[in-house]
Protein backbone atom coordinates (compact mmCIF):
# COMPACT_ATOMS: atom_id res chain seq x y z
CA UNK A 1 0.00 0.00 0.00
CA UNK A 2 1.21 3.11 -0.76
CA UNK A 3 0.25 6.62 0.17
CA UNK A 4 0.50 10.19 -2.33
CA UNK A 5 1.65 12.34 0.84
CA UNK A 6 0.86 16.27 -0.49
CA UNK A 7 4.15 17.48 0.76
CA UNK A 8 6.14 14.54 -0.11
CA UNK A 9 5.05 12.43 -3.12
CA UNK A 10 4.37 8.68 -3.12
CA UNK A 11 5.61 6.55 -0.32
CA UNK A 12 5.52 3.16 1.37
CA UNK A 13 2.61 2.45 3.90
CA UNK A 14 5.91 1.75 6.23
CA UNK A 15 6.62 5.78 6.48
CA UNK A 16 2.84 5.95 7.72
CA UNK A 17 1.15 5.51 10.94
CA UNK A 18 -2.55 5.08 11.36
CA UNK A 19 -4.57 7.07 13.53
CA UNK A 20 -8.21 6.23 13.25
CA UNK A 21 -11.28 7.67 12.52
CA UNK A 22 -11.33 10.88 10.79
CA UNK A 23 -15.53 11.21 11.11
CA UNK A 24 -15.95 11.08 14.89
CA UNK A 25 -16.66 14.42 16.60
CA UNK A 26 -15.80 15.75 19.75
CA UNK A 27 -17.73 17.44 22.36
CA UNK A 28 -16.93 20.78 23.74
CA UNK A 29 -14.01 20.04 26.42
CA UNK A 30 -16.26 21.07 28.98
CA UNK A 31 -19.21 18.97 27.89
CA UNK A 32 -20.53 16.59 30.74
CA UNK A 33 -22.54 14.69 28.50
CA UNK A 34 -21.20 10.65 28.86
CA UNK A 35 -23.27 9.87 26.18
CA UNK A 36 -21.31 12.18 23.78
CA UNK A 37 -17.75 11.38 25.07
CA UNK A 38 -18.62 7.74 25.38
CA UNK A 39 -19.59 7.90 21.32
CA UNK A 40 -16.20 10.18 20.30
CA UNK A 41 -13.78 7.74 22.65
CA UNK A 42 -15.56 4.49 21.92
CA UNK A 43 -18.29 4.28 19.50
CA UNK A 44 -17.02 3.53 15.59
CA UNK A 45 -19.04 2.82 12.77
CA UNK A 46 -16.44 0.47 11.20
CA UNK A 47 -17.65 0.75 7.64
CA UNK A 48 -17.14 -2.07 4.89
CA UNK A 49 -16.12 0.57 2.35
CA UNK A 50 -14.61 4.13 1.82
CA UNK A 51 -13.38 5.37 4.98
CA UNK A 52 -12.24 8.43 6.38
CA UNK A 53 -9.18 7.93 8.18
CA UNK A 54 -6.16 9.85 9.86
CA UNK A 55 -2.74 8.78 8.76
CA UNK A 56 0.49 10.60 10.21
CA UNK A 57 3.67 10.75 7.99
CA UNK A 58 5.78 10.03 10.83
CA UNK A 59 9.22 9.52 8.72
CA UNK A 60 8.65 12.18 6.17
CA UNK A 61 6.89 15.44 6.76
CA UNK A 62 5.48 14.44 9.97
CA UNK A 63 2.32 16.06 8.70
CA UNK A 64 -1.70 14.88 9.67
CA UNK A 65 -3.37 13.69 6.44
CA UNK A 66 -6.81 12.62 6.35
CA UNK A 67 -7.21 9.85 3.66
CA UNK A 68 -10.11 8.42 2.12
CA UNK A 69 -9.41 4.32 1.77
CA UNK A 70 -11.75 1.64 0.98
CA UNK A 71 -11.60 -0.95 3.95
CA UNK A 72 -12.36 -4.18 1.45
CA UNK A 73 -9.89 -3.34 -1.54
CA UNK A 74 -7.24 -1.22 0.28
CA UNK A 75 -7.37 1.22 -2.21
CA UNK A 76 -6.77 4.83 -1.52
CA UNK A 77 -9.28 7.47 -3.31
CA UNK A 78 -7.84 10.99 -1.82
CA UNK A 79 -5.13 12.01 0.35
CA UNK A 80 -5.55 15.53 2.04
CA UNK A 81 -4.15 17.45 4.85
CA UNK A 82 -5.72 17.61 8.14
CA UNK A 83 -5.19 20.57 10.46
CA UNK A 84 -4.21 24.16 10.04
CA UNK A 85 -3.06 23.75 6.84
CA UNK A 86 -6.07 21.88 5.00
CA UNK A 87 -7.31 23.46 2.02
CA UNK A 88 -3.53 24.72 1.00
CA UNK A 89 -2.69 21.82 -1.24
CA UNK A 90 -5.24 19.82 -3.52
CA UNK A 91 -5.97 16.52 -2.16
CA UNK A 92 -4.14 13.71 -4.05
CA UNK A 93 -5.35 10.58 -5.90
CA UNK A 94 -3.13 7.82 -5.65
CA UNK A 95 -4.50 5.77 -8.73
CA UNK A 96 -0.86 5.12 -10.16
CA UNK A 97 0.40 2.53 -7.73
CA UNK A 98 -1.27 1.01 -4.98
CA UNK B 1 -22.26 -42.32 13.89
CA UNK B 2 -20.33 -42.61 16.92
CA UNK B 3 -16.72 -42.75 16.43
CA UNK B 4 -14.49 -45.19 18.16
CA UNK B 5 -11.48 -47.73 17.94
CA UNK B 6 -14.39 -50.61 16.79
CA UNK B 7 -15.77 -48.45 14.28
CA UNK B 8 -12.71 -47.32 12.45
CA UNK B 9 -11.18 -51.23 12.71
CA UNK B 10 -15.24 -51.87 11.22
CA UNK B 11 -14.30 -49.50 8.25
CA UNK B 12 -10.93 -50.39 7.62
CA UNK B 13 -11.88 -54.10 6.71
CA UNK B 14 -15.09 -52.53 4.88
CA UNK B 15 -12.13 -50.16 2.94
CA UNK B 16 -13.64 -47.09 4.38
CA UNK B 17 -16.92 -46.88 2.28
CA UNK B 18 -19.89 -46.86 5.12
CA UNK B 19 -18.99 -43.36 6.68
CA UNK B 20 -21.93 -41.29 6.38
CA UNK B 21 -21.92 -37.43 6.52
CA UNK B 22 -20.75 -35.61 9.37
CA UNK B 23 -23.94 -33.35 9.44
CA UNK B 24 -27.10 -33.08 7.49
CA UNK B 25 -26.73 -31.19 4.65
CA UNK B 26 -29.70 -28.64 4.44
CA UNK B 27 -30.78 -26.41 1.49
CA UNK B 28 -33.64 -24.61 3.21
CA UNK B 29 -34.32 -23.45 6.45
CA UNK B 30 -37.66 -23.84 8.10
CA UNK B 31 -40.33 -20.82 8.35
CA UNK B 32 -40.00 -20.55 12.27
CA UNK B 33 -37.17 -21.88 15.18
CA UNK B 34 -36.80 -21.14 18.60
CA UNK B 35 -33.27 -19.53 18.47
CA UNK B 36 -31.33 -18.56 15.31
CA UNK B 37 -27.60 -18.21 15.47
CA UNK B 38 -26.19 -16.08 13.03
CA UNK B 39 -22.93 -16.92 11.89
CA UNK B 40 -21.64 -20.70 11.91
CA UNK B 41 -18.62 -19.80 12.95
CA UNK B 42 -16.27 -22.19 15.78
CA UNK B 43 -18.71 -19.31 18.04
CA UNK B 44 -22.12 -20.20 16.78
CA UNK B 45 -21.61 -23.75 16.15
CA UNK B 46 -20.48 -23.83 20.26
CA UNK B 47 -23.42 -21.97 20.99
CA UNK B 48 -25.88 -24.07 19.09
CA UNK B 49 -24.54 -27.15 20.45
CA UNK B 50 -25.13 -25.96 23.91
CA UNK B 51 -28.05 -24.51 23.33
CA UNK B 52 -29.20 -28.18 23.07
CA UNK B 53 -27.18 -29.50 25.31
CA UNK B 54 -27.33 -27.90 28.34
CA UNK B 55 -30.63 -25.73 27.81
CA UNK B 56 -33.17 -28.16 25.77
CA UNK B 57 -33.04 -26.41 23.34
CA UNK B 58 -33.09 -27.96 20.14
CA UNK B 59 -35.07 -26.01 17.35
CA UNK B 60 -32.28 -23.98 16.46
CA UNK B 61 -31.00 -23.06 13.38
CA UNK B 62 -27.15 -22.19 12.32
CA UNK B 63 -27.53 -19.88 9.67
CA UNK B 64 -24.27 -19.14 7.91
CA UNK B 65 -23.39 -17.03 4.34
CA UNK B 66 -20.62 -19.55 3.45
CA UNK B 67 -19.72 -22.60 4.55
CA UNK B 68 -18.81 -24.36 7.99
CA UNK B 69 -14.94 -23.86 8.64
CA UNK B 70 -14.33 -21.20 5.65
CA UNK B 71 -14.32 -17.78 8.24
CA UNK B 72 -11.66 -17.15 11.06
CA UNK B 73 -12.27 -20.88 12.49
CA UNK B 74 -9.94 -21.99 10.02
CA UNK B 75 -7.57 -18.75 10.13
CA UNK B 76 -6.46 -18.44 13.28
CA UNK B 77 -3.05 -20.12 14.56
CA UNK B 78 -4.52 -22.65 16.89
CA UNK B 79 -3.66 -21.53 20.00
CA UNK B 80 -5.06 -22.23 23.50
CA UNK B 81 -4.30 -20.86 26.77
CA UNK B 82 -5.74 -19.20 29.69
CA UNK B 83 -2.96 -16.95 30.92
CA UNK B 84 -4.62 -13.71 31.31
CA UNK B 85 -4.34 -10.86 34.11
CA UNK B 86 -7.99 -9.36 34.98
CA UNK B 87 -9.69 -11.96 37.30
CA UNK B 88 -13.15 -11.39 34.51
CA UNK B 89 -10.39 -12.66 31.66
CA UNK B 90 -8.90 -15.17 33.80
CA UNK B 91 -11.83 -16.81 35.30
CA UNK B 92 -14.06 -17.06 31.46
CA UNK B 93 -10.90 -18.42 29.90
CA UNK B 94 -10.39 -21.23 32.28
CA UNK B 95 -13.93 -22.46 32.30
CA UNK B 96 -13.30 -22.39 28.75
CA UNK B 97 -9.71 -24.22 28.94
CA UNK B 98 -11.37 -27.32 30.93
CA UNK B 99 -14.15 -27.50 28.09
CA UNK B 100 -11.24 -28.14 26.12
CA UNK B 101 -9.69 -30.83 28.40
CA UNK B 102 -12.58 -32.80 27.72
CA UNK B 103 -14.34 -31.29 24.29
CA UNK B 104 -12.92 -34.82 22.27
CA UNK B 105 -14.59 -36.76 24.61
CA UNK B 106 -17.87 -34.39 25.13
CA UNK B 107 -18.07 -34.26 20.91
CA UNK B 108 -16.85 -37.82 20.48
CA UNK B 109 -14.50 -35.88 17.85
CA UNK B 110 -10.79 -35.74 17.95
CA UNK B 111 -9.87 -31.91 17.61
CA UNK B 112 -6.45 -32.99 18.25
CA UNK B 113 -5.95 -31.02 21.68
CA UNK B 114 -2.36 -31.01 22.85
CA UNK B 115 -1.27 -29.46 26.37
CA UNK B 116 2.10 -28.70 25.13
CA UNK B 117 2.42 -25.50 27.02
CA UNK B 118 2.33 -21.99 26.35
CA UNK B 119 5.68 -20.31 26.91
CA UNK B 120 5.50 -16.19 27.31
CA UNK B 121 9.02 -15.02 26.96
CA UNK B 122 10.64 -12.10 28.75
CA UNK B 123 13.72 -9.84 27.77
CA UNK B 124 14.00 -8.00 30.78
CA UNK B 125 13.77 -8.09 34.50
CA UNK B 126 10.87 -5.75 34.63
CA UNK B 127 8.89 -7.96 32.28
CA UNK B 128 9.88 -11.08 34.28
CA UNK B 129 8.47 -8.89 37.26
CA UNK B 130 5.42 -7.87 35.17
CA UNK B 131 4.52 -11.90 33.82
CA UNK B 132 5.60 -12.77 37.66
CA UNK B 133 2.22 -10.40 38.09
CA UNK B 134 0.19 -12.25 35.88
CA UNK B 135 1.00 -15.99 37.07
CA UNK B 136 0.08 -15.13 40.57
CA UNK B 137 -2.91 -13.47 39.22
CA UNK B 138 -3.20 -16.62 37.32
CA UNK B 139 -2.54 -18.91 40.40
CA UNK B 140 -5.10 -16.97 42.83
CA UNK B 141 -7.56 -17.59 39.97
CA UNK B 142 -6.78 -22.17 40.19
CA UNK B 143 -4.73 -21.63 36.93
CA UNK B 144 -2.04 -23.45 36.17
CA UNK B 145 1.29 -21.05 36.24
CA UNK B 146 5.52 -21.41 36.40
CA UNK B 147 7.70 -18.12 35.95
CA UNK B 148 10.95 -20.16 34.53
CA UNK B 149 14.52 -18.16 34.76
CA UNK B 150 16.42 -18.46 31.38
CA UNK B 151 18.81 -21.73 32.09
CA UNK B 152 15.25 -23.68 31.95
CA UNK B 153 13.87 -21.91 29.33
CA UNK B 154 17.02 -23.09 27.53
CA UNK B 155 16.32 -26.48 28.20
CA UNK B 156 12.78 -26.97 27.45
CA UNK B 157 13.42 -24.69 23.67
CA UNK B 158 16.81 -26.00 22.59
CA UNK B 159 17.08 -24.34 19.43
CA UNK B 160 16.18 -21.07 20.18
CA UNK B 161 18.76 -18.46 20.92
CA UNK B 162 18.94 -17.27 24.51
CA UNK B 163 22.55 -15.97 24.46
CA UNK B 164 23.61 -12.61 25.48
CA UNK B 165 24.17 -11.97 21.98
CA UNK B 166 21.11 -11.94 20.79
CA UNK B 167 19.10 -8.58 19.85
CA UNK B 168 16.52 -9.11 22.84
CA UNK B 169 18.39 -11.59 25.30
CA UNK B 170 15.99 -13.94 27.25
CA UNK B 171 15.53 -13.05 30.60
CA UNK B 172 13.43 -15.91 31.90
CA UNK B 173 9.23 -16.67 30.64
CA UNK B 174 6.27 -17.28 31.90
CA UNK B 175 4.57 -20.97 31.01
CA UNK B 176 1.23 -22.26 30.87
CA UNK B 177 1.73 -25.91 31.27
CA UNK B 178 -1.86 -26.57 30.38
CA UNK B 179 -1.79 -24.74 27.28
CA UNK B 180 -1.42 -25.92 23.88
CA UNK B 181 -3.28 -25.53 20.54
CA UNK B 182 -6.09 -28.12 18.93
CA UNK B 183 -7.15 -28.44 15.29
CA UNK B 184 -9.41 -25.65 14.18
CA UNK B 185 -10.94 -27.58 11.37
CA UNK B 186 -11.98 -30.18 13.95
CA UNK B 187 -13.33 -28.24 16.54
CA UNK B 188 -16.23 -26.50 13.87
CA UNK B 189 -16.94 -29.87 12.35
CA UNK B 190 -16.97 -31.37 15.56
CA UNK B 191 -19.49 -28.88 17.13
CA UNK B 192 -21.56 -28.79 13.88
CA UNK B 193 -21.80 -32.47 13.96
CA UNK B 194 -22.99 -32.63 17.69
CA UNK B 195 -25.02 -29.25 17.16
CA UNK B 196 -26.33 -31.61 14.26
CA UNK B 197 -27.10 -34.82 16.07
CA UNK B 198 -29.13 -33.18 18.50
CA UNK B 199 -31.33 -31.72 16.14
CA UNK B 200 -29.62 -28.07 14.87
CA UNK B 201 -30.62 -26.95 11.45
CA UNK B 202 -27.34 -26.07 10.34
CA UNK B 203 -27.82 -23.72 7.06
CA UNK B 204 -24.80 -23.16 4.84
CA UNK B 205 -24.28 -21.02 1.88
CA UNK B 206 -27.29 -18.16 3.64
CA UNK B 207 -26.38 -15.03 3.98
CA UNK B 208 -28.43 -12.56 6.87
CA UNK B 209 -29.12 -10.26 4.71
CA UNK B 210 -31.66 -8.17 7.39
CA UNK B 211 -33.52 -8.40 10.26
CA UNK B 212 -37.41 -9.10 10.96
CA UNK B 213 -39.01 -6.65 13.41
CA UNK B 214 -42.20 -6.60 14.94
CA UNK B 215 -42.04 -2.73 16.45
CA UNK B 216 -38.57 -2.67 18.39
CA UNK B 217 -38.80 -6.51 18.75
CA UNK B 218 -36.09 -9.10 16.60
CA UNK B 219 -38.50 -11.38 15.16
CA UNK B 220 -36.24 -13.36 13.08
CA UNK B 221 -33.85 -12.71 9.91
CA UNK B 222 -34.40 -11.98 6.13
CA UNK B 223 -31.66 -14.31 4.28
CA UNK B 224 -30.67 -15.06 0.78
CA UNK B 225 -33.15 -18.43 1.08
CA UNK B 226 -36.25 -16.14 2.31
CA UNK B 227 -37.26 -14.83 5.98
CA UNK B 228 -36.76 -17.25 9.10
CA UNK B 229 -38.99 -16.28 12.08
CA UNK B 230 -37.35 -16.85 15.54
CA UNK B 231 -38.18 -16.09 19.19
CA UNK B 232 -34.46 -15.43 19.52
CA UNK B 233 -31.67 -14.46 17.59
CA UNK B 234 -28.26 -14.75 18.42
CA UNK B 235 -25.03 -12.92 16.30
CA UNK B 236 -21.95 -14.37 16.40
CA UNK B 237 -19.89 -13.13 13.45
CA UNK B 238 -16.80 -11.74 15.16
CA UNK B 239 -14.86 -9.55 12.46
CA UNK B 240 -18.09 -8.45 10.80
CA UNK B 241 -19.99 -7.69 13.84
CA UNK B 242 -20.16 -3.78 12.93
CA UNK B 243 -21.97 -4.91 9.23
CA UNK B 244 -24.24 -7.10 10.03
CA UNK B 245 -25.31 -5.54 13.40
CA UNK B 246 -25.58 -2.44 10.90
CA UNK B 247 -28.64 -4.43 9.49
CA UNK B 248 -29.98 -4.47 12.65
CA UNK B 249 -30.48 -0.42 13.51
CA UNK B 250 -26.61 -0.28 15.19
CA UNK B 251 -24.80 2.60 13.54
CA UNK B 252 -22.34 2.46 16.06
CA UNK B 253 -20.28 0.04 17.97
CA UNK B 254 -17.16 0.14 20.86
CA UNK B 255 -15.43 -2.37 17.52
CA UNK B 256 -13.44 -1.68 14.98
CA UNK B 257 -12.37 -4.85 12.16
CA UNK B 258 -8.51 -5.04 11.25
CA UNK B 259 -6.21 -7.71 9.41
CA UNK B 260 -4.56 -9.73 11.30
CA UNK B 261 -2.25 -12.83 8.92
CA UNK B 262 -0.54 -15.57 9.89
CA UNK B 263 2.12 -17.65 8.59
CA UNK B 264 2.47 -21.68 8.07
CA UNK B 265 6.47 -22.67 6.54
CA UNK B 266 7.44 -25.54 4.80
CA UNK B 267 7.71 -28.71 7.00
CA UNK B 268 10.50 -29.55 9.03
CA UNK B 269 11.34 -32.29 11.41
CA UNK B 270 9.95 -31.83 15.00
CA UNK B 271 11.92 -28.32 16.11
CA UNK B 272 9.51 -26.98 18.23
CA UNK B 273 7.26 -29.08 20.97
CA UNK B 274 5.41 -25.92 22.44
CA UNK B 275 3.80 -22.79 22.13
CA UNK B 276 6.80 -20.00 22.51
CA UNK B 277 6.04 -16.08 22.11
CA UNK B 278 8.51 -13.28 21.98
CA UNK B 279 8.28 -10.83 24.28
CA UNK B 280 10.20 -8.14 23.05
CA UNK B 281 7.93 -7.91 19.72
CA UNK B 282 4.71 -9.72 19.25
CA UNK B 283 5.11 -12.91 17.80
CA UNK B 284 3.73 -16.56 18.33
CA UNK B 285 5.30 -20.01 16.71
CA UNK B 286 4.04 -23.46 17.33
CA UNK B 287 5.01 -26.52 15.40
CA UNK B 288 1.57 -28.14 13.35
CA UNK B 289 1.61 -32.20 13.43
CA UNK B 290 2.66 -31.98 9.84
CA UNK B 291 5.96 -30.26 10.70
CA UNK B 292 5.12 -26.64 8.94
CA UNK B 293 5.91 -23.93 11.48
CA UNK B 294 2.80 -21.54 12.56
CA UNK B 295 3.23 -18.32 13.65
CA UNK B 296 2.08 -14.88 13.68
CA UNK B 297 2.41 -11.66 14.89
CA UNK B 298 0.92 -7.98 15.49
CA UNK B 299 -2.05 -6.42 13.20
CA UNK B 300 -1.20 -4.71 10.08
CA UNK B 301 -2.72 -1.52 12.15
CA UNK B 302 -5.23 0.12 9.98
CA UNK B 303 -9.54 -0.66 9.09
CA UNK B 304 -9.56 -3.25 6.88
CA UNK B 305 -12.20 -5.91 6.14
CA UNK B 306 -10.12 -7.73 3.27
CA UNK B 307 -8.82 -10.82 4.49
CA UNK B 308 -5.31 -10.31 3.17
CA UNK B 309 -2.26 -7.82 4.65
CA UNK B 310 0.32 -5.89 3.44
CA UNK B 311 4.35 -6.93 3.46
CA UNK B 312 5.51 -4.78 6.32
CA UNK B 313 3.94 -7.08 8.65
CA UNK B 314 5.26 -10.26 6.81
CA UNK B 315 8.95 -8.66 6.95
CA UNK B 316 8.55 -7.34 10.60
CA UNK B 317 7.06 -11.59 11.79
CA UNK B 318 9.99 -12.78 9.62
CA UNK B 319 12.48 -10.77 11.52
CA UNK B 320 11.53 -11.59 15.15
CA UNK B 321 10.85 -15.59 13.66
CA UNK B 322 14.49 -15.51 12.86
CA UNK B 323 15.50 -13.82 16.04
CA UNK B 324 14.52 -16.39 18.03
CA UNK B 325 15.09 -19.26 16.21
CA UNK B 326 18.21 -17.92 13.59
CA UNK B 327 17.73 -21.73 12.23
CA UNK B 328 15.08 -20.60 10.44
CA UNK B 329 16.89 -17.81 8.44
CA UNK B 330 16.51 -20.17 5.24
CA UNK B 331 13.15 -21.84 5.54
CA UNK B 332 10.17 -20.93 3.00
CA UNK B 333 7.11 -19.70 3.66
CA UNK B 334 4.48 -22.09 2.26
CA UNK B 335 1.36 -20.27 3.41
CA UNK B 336 0.07 -17.51 4.81
CA UNK B 337 -3.41 -15.36 4.57
CA UNK B 338 -5.44 -12.66 6.59
CA UNK B 339 -8.34 -13.02 9.11
CA UNK B 340 -10.62 -10.32 9.54
CA UNK B 341 -10.33 -9.37 13.77
CA UNK B 342 -13.21 -7.52 15.72
CA UNK B 343 -10.84 -5.48 17.64
CA UNK B 344 -13.04 -4.25 20.84
CA UNK B 345 -12.15 -0.89 22.29
CA UNK B 346 -10.66 -2.43 25.27
CA UNK B 347 -9.13 -5.47 24.05
CA UNK B 348 -11.89 -8.10 25.86
CA UNK B 349 -15.14 -9.29 24.43
CA UNK B 350 -18.68 -8.60 24.17
CA UNK B 351 -21.30 -11.15 25.50
CA UNK B 352 -24.54 -9.98 25.92
CA UNK B 353 -28.35 -9.22 25.73
CA UNK B 354 -28.72 -6.63 23.56
CA UNK B 355 -30.45 -2.79 23.72
CA UNK B 356 -33.29 -4.80 21.29
CA UNK B 357 -35.63 -7.01 22.37
CA UNK B 358 -35.12 -10.60 21.05
CA UNK B 359 -31.42 -10.19 19.91
CA UNK B 360 -28.19 -10.90 21.23
CA UNK B 361 -24.91 -10.02 20.47
CA UNK B 362 -21.56 -12.34 20.60
CA UNK B 363 -18.72 -9.91 19.30
CA UNK B 364 -15.59 -8.18 19.79
CA UNK B 365 -12.78 -11.17 20.08
CA UNK B 366 -10.10 -9.60 18.98
CA UNK B 367 -6.82 -12.08 18.90
CA UNK B 368 -8.77 -14.58 21.50
CA UNK B 369 -11.42 -16.00 19.66
CA UNK B 370 -10.31 -19.16 18.79
CA UNK B 371 -9.23 -20.30 22.36
CA UNK B 372 -12.91 -18.77 23.80
CA UNK B 373 -14.85 -21.38 21.27
CA UNK B 374 -16.17 -23.92 23.75
CA UNK B 375 -16.55 -20.93 26.90
CA UNK B 376 -18.12 -17.92 24.50
CA UNK B 377 -20.34 -20.61 23.10
CA UNK B 378 -21.61 -22.17 26.59
CA UNK B 379 -21.67 -18.60 27.93
CA UNK B 380 -23.99 -17.19 24.85
CA UNK B 381 -25.89 -20.26 24.66
CA UNK B 382 -26.76 -19.43 28.81
CA UNK B 383 -27.35 -15.98 28.49
CA UNK B 384 -29.92 -16.61 24.94
CA UNK B 385 -31.62 -19.02 27.31
CA UNK B 386 -31.80 -17.62 30.20
CA UNK B 387 -31.94 -14.00 28.41
CA UNK B 388 -29.27 -13.07 31.10
CA UNK B 389 -25.63 -13.24 31.09
CA UNK B 390 -23.95 -16.34 33.44
CA UNK B 391 -21.15 -15.07 35.85
CA UNK B 392 -18.37 -16.18 33.96
CA UNK B 393 -19.87 -13.51 30.87
CA UNK B 394 -21.43 -10.93 33.35
CA UNK B 395 -18.24 -8.59 32.81
CA UNK B 396 -18.47 -8.86 28.80
CA UNK B 397 -21.34 -6.13 28.90
CA UNK B 398 -21.97 -4.24 25.52
CA UNK B 399 -22.49 -0.88 27.69
CA UNK B 400 -19.24 -1.21 30.07
CA UNK B 401 -17.49 1.60 27.84
CA UNK B 402 -20.34 3.93 28.77
CA UNK B 403 -20.45 2.68 32.36
CA UNK B 404 -16.46 2.95 32.97
CA UNK B 405 -16.25 -1.06 33.71
CA UNK B 406 -13.37 -1.55 30.56
CA UNK B 407 -11.68 -5.16 30.73
CA UNK B 408 -7.94 -3.40 29.39
CA UNK B 409 -6.00 -6.27 30.03
CA UNK B 410 -2.63 -4.24 28.99
CA UNK B 411 -3.80 -0.97 29.96
CA UNK B 412 -3.61 -0.07 26.10
CA UNK B 413 -6.69 2.60 26.12
CA UNK B 414 -9.70 3.16 23.57
CA UNK B 415 -6.99 2.25 20.68
CA UNK B 416 -8.17 -1.20 18.69
CA UNK B 417 -4.90 -1.39 16.90
CA UNK B 418 -2.83 -1.72 20.23
CA UNK B 419 -5.01 -4.67 21.75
Amino acid sequence: MYLNCPFCGHRHLEEFTYEGDATISWPTLDSQDIGSWTDTVYQRRNPAGPHREYWQHVHGCRQFLIVERDTTTHSIHKVEVAGPWAGETAPRNTEAKQ
Amino acid sequence: MHFSALSLARQALKGHRGWTRTWRALEQPKSHYDVIVVGGGGHGLATAYYLAKEHGITNVAVIEKGWIGGGNVGRNTTIVRSNYLLPQNNRFYEWGMKLWEGMSRDLNYNVMFSQRGVLNLAHSPAQLEGYMRRGNSMRINGIDAELLDRDQVARMVPGMDVSDKARFPVAGGLLQPRGGSARHDAVAWGYARGADSLGVDIIENCEVQGFLFEGDRIVGVDTVKGPVRAGKVGVAVAGNSSRVLAKAGFERLPIESHVLQAFVSEPLKPLIDTVVTFGAGHLYISQSDKGGLVFGGDLDGYNSYAQRGNLPIVQDVASMAVTLFPNLSRLRLLRHWGGVMDMSMDGSPIIDKSPKEGLYINAGWCYGGFKATPASGWCFAHTIARDEPHDLNAAFRLDRFRTGRTLDEKGAGPVPRLH
